[in-house]
């Protein structure tokens, strides 16, 4: 069946919060109010878009993008658009600091600069239709390999390729498949680490929800290489949407024979099971990870011996993370020259990034490694909403560190970040504007840590709970001269002598806002001041007494009472009723309301 | 379902393709079918579906049907607009059905122009 328009809806798990399936159930209603049905195909489509401006469509051929849809804007746009051919130009993408709509998505710099290699197929094909993406390429690359390829030669090819881990570690790909390949145990195993848990990333979950076929296909691949006929992906019950995609394209895969029992009529065996986390963060680590596929509590052991020595129930295992065996099928068929051109010397590729925070575009991004962080936040995330201005960004999540401004030029690769005391992490993003307090944000991100240390070494166990105790103190204005130093110094602790990755990694939002944003730790034990004015115990609210007009909105407005005065005269704040809610600071017209 | 074996790769790929190809917005040419409400009320919806048999009939999956909205020649619908690929785009005038099959025919698939019922060559300027 031929049609002359597609329409790509998104149906991501963030798109479906915010109305996606009713907007689709309307767009075929008045699809077929039209008469339109042979004509106009309605796709649901994977995550990919704007996140923050769902739920999206595009129409194809004309290209036009249209964002933040209510269900009471489907009669008018199928009407204008899909059957006069005029696109409506009210719910199109507005650029920050713009006037008019963009119209065409190629045009939107938010998709400009990206570069796909793991999302190929994201907001193209139906995640639930295995021959779309077998239209686009699909599994072309495991007849490469079964056809024309050794293991070894597989392994060297990715090695060529110059592929490294993109869970966080940025270990070589193909030279961990090597060392699984050769040690002499059996069987083997593969393990697809979907257990993604930083808070703010979602990069994991959007490509199994836009494409789980190119995650089986790059498992497939990756088996091939190492010789395992088993494999798990392990995906955190939180995500059900994407288990439930993962779980149709297996289904399908192993109609189709490409799973299980010769694989395309080849004697090469290979089938996936999903497993289901429980969800504790600690699970990311991959050995605490095999732990929980045992059936053991998820708690890390001591490496060497690695997993790909003696992992899963024994065994060899590798371990890759989602992205790592997404790019996969693309670096089989495009060849390792191809992918080793992009990127930089050592970084080579692009890498999937969730943007998050204070910044306009939120969203998932694809781009070549080697992109300034610059360009990251102000290009393709459009900048920091409401004019304010920008202040760090937190790459890999907890684990990761804060960036100032001033290395915003900084090229994102793996050494580069981490000679600047963040990591490259799994991609996570998190943009900070001027009214974050980067001592509280230090505060949050060990608060999470200290909650999911499984406790196992007393360093992180103990060290964690000493490091929140004492930011909270300072939060709060009880912080005193040397807490700075202890911090260092536990921090320190904590990284040397706690085993696994997560106290290895857990105090570096300390450590990096200690090192960029020391005087905001003094101006708090000293001065008991907040820059930013974020720490309530830190702030008071007080009343320009010239500027208030004596409007009375801030006074009707208070939810306990604490402004007190005469109407058409200024106001005051009794203190002692105050709980710096800050509504009157949010509803005063006249910026009368002082926070210091 | 049957097992695939390496070759129904292709086979499936061009069955499925046909759909695909207007997401990928690349194709042979494009065909532009004017259906603002003049173009409507002229006829433009016969046109359309001349055009989608036709394509439905070869089993052509490298061309592009598409709608626009109206041209600025109300008098002279149904029109259509040809843009084959290298080539300026051609417009259409008067159209019928079987001017329609005709120039599907010549010009779209051997790239022959069907003078008689063009108006003129390229699209309006746009600054």
């Amino acid at each position: 069946m031929a049609y002359r328009c597609n329409v790509l809806l998104c149906t991501c798990t963030m798109c479906v919060s915010v109305g996606a399936l009713k907007i689709k159930s309307k767009l075929e209603e008045e699809v077929k109010r039209f008469n339109l049905e042979n004509e106009v195909q309605i796709i649901s489509t994977g995550s990919s878009w704007l996140c923050t401006k769902g739920p999206t469509l595009i129409v194809q051929p004309d290209d036009i993008v249209y964002q933040l849809l209510k269900e009471k804007d489907i009669p008018n746009l199928v009407e204008e658009h899909l059957l006069k051919g005029r696109p409506v130009h009210s719910l199109m993408y507005i650029h920050p600091e713009e006037l008019h709509p963009i119209e065409k998505l190629q045009d939107i710099p938010f998709y400009h600069d990206q570069r796909l290699i793991a999302l190929w197929n994201r907001g193209i094909i139906d995640p639930d239709e295995i021959d779309e993406y077998i239209a686009r390429d699909g599994y072309k690359a495991l007849v490469k390999v079964l056809q024309n390829m050794t293991p070894e030669d597989v392994i060297q090819e990715i090695k060529d390729s110059g592929l490294r881990g993109r869970g966080g570690g940025g270990f070589p790909t193909g030279l961990k498949w090597e060392f699984c390949r050769k040690n002499p145990g059996s069987p083997k195993y593969l393990i697809c680490n979907a257990d993604e848990g930083d808070p703010g990333a979602f990069m994991d979950r959007s490509i199994i929800e836009a494409d789980p076929h190119s995650l089986i296909e790059g498992m497939l691949l990756a088996a091939y290489a190492i010789g395992a006929e088993k494999g798990y992906v392990y995906v955190r019950s939180e995500y059900p949407l994407a288990i439930k995609r993962l779980d149709g394209a297996i289904i399908k895969a192993r109609e189709y024979g490409l799973l299980g029992k010769g694989v395309f009529g080849s004697d090469f065996n290979f089938d996936v099971e999903i497993f289901r986390g429980a969800g504790a963060f600690v699970c990311g680590e991959e050995t605490s990870l095999i732990h929980s596929i045992e059936g053991e509590p998820a708690e890390p052991r001591q490496r060497p011996p690695f997993p790909v020595e003696k992992g899963l129930f024994g065994s060899p295992t590798n371990i890759n993370n989602v992205e790592t065996l997404s790019c996969l099928p693309r670096i089989i068929n495009f060849g390792a020259k191809w992918f080793a051109k992009i990127g930089t010397e050592k970084s080579k590729g692009t890498k999937v990034f969730s943007l998050a925070g204070k910044i306009n575009n939120a969203g998932l991004v694809e781009v070549p490694m080697g992109i300034t962080l610059r360009e990251m936040v102000f290009k393709i995330g459009g900048g920091i909403p409401n004019r304010k201005k920008f202040k760090a960004v937190q790459t890999g999540g907890p684990s990761g560190g804060v960036i100032p401004e001033s290395m915003l030029d900084l090229p994102i690769d793996y050494e580069r970040l981490q000679e600047a005391g963040a990591i490259m992490g799994s991609g996570g993003m998190i943009v900070m504007d001027e009214d974050d307090c980067m001592v509280d944000i230090a505060r949050y991100f060990i608060e999470f840590t200290r909650d999911e240390s499984c406790g196992k070494c007393s360093s992180c166990r103990e060290g964690l709970d000493a490091m929140y105790e004492i930011l909270t103190n300072i939060c709060k204005g009880n912080g005193k001269d040397g807490d700075i130093e202890f911090l260092e110094e536990l921090g320190e602790a904590t990284i040397n002598a706690s085993m696994c990755g997560l106290g290895k990694s857990a105090p570096n939002p300390v450590l990096t806002s200690i090192r960029h944003f020391r005087d905001e730790y003094v101006a708090h034990i000293r001065d008991k001041k907040c820059p930013a004015k974020s720490c309530v115990d830190l702030i008071e609210y007080s009343v320009d007494q010239e500027k208030c007009t004596g409007c009375f909105i801030c006074n009707v407005n208070c939810p306990t009472n604490a402004i007190i005065g005469e109407k058409k005269k200024p106001q005051t704040i009794d203190k002692s009723k105050c709980i710096k809610c800050s509504v009157c600071f949010e509803v005063c017209r006249f910026d009368a309301i002082k926070v210091g | 379902m049957p097992k695939l074996k390496p070759e129904d790769l292709a086979i499936i790929t061009e069955r499925v393709r046909r759909t695909m190809i207007l997401r990928e917005g690349t194709g042979r040419a494009i065909i532009r079918v004017h259906m603002g409400t003049c173009g409507i009320a002229a006829g433009a919806r016969t046109i359309m579906n001349t055009l989608m048999k036709e394509i439905e009939d070869r089993k052509i999956k490298d061309i592009i049907l598409t709608t626009s909205s109206c041209a600025g020649l109300c008098s002279r619908e149904p029109m259509i607009t040809v843009e084959v690929q290298n080539q300026p785009p051609v417009k259409y005038v008067d159209l019928t059905p079987e001017k329609t099959k005709i120039i599907f025919d010549k010009h779209i698939l051997s790239g022959e122009i069907v003078k008689e019922y063009a108006l003129a060559f390229g699209s309006e300027r746009v600054p």
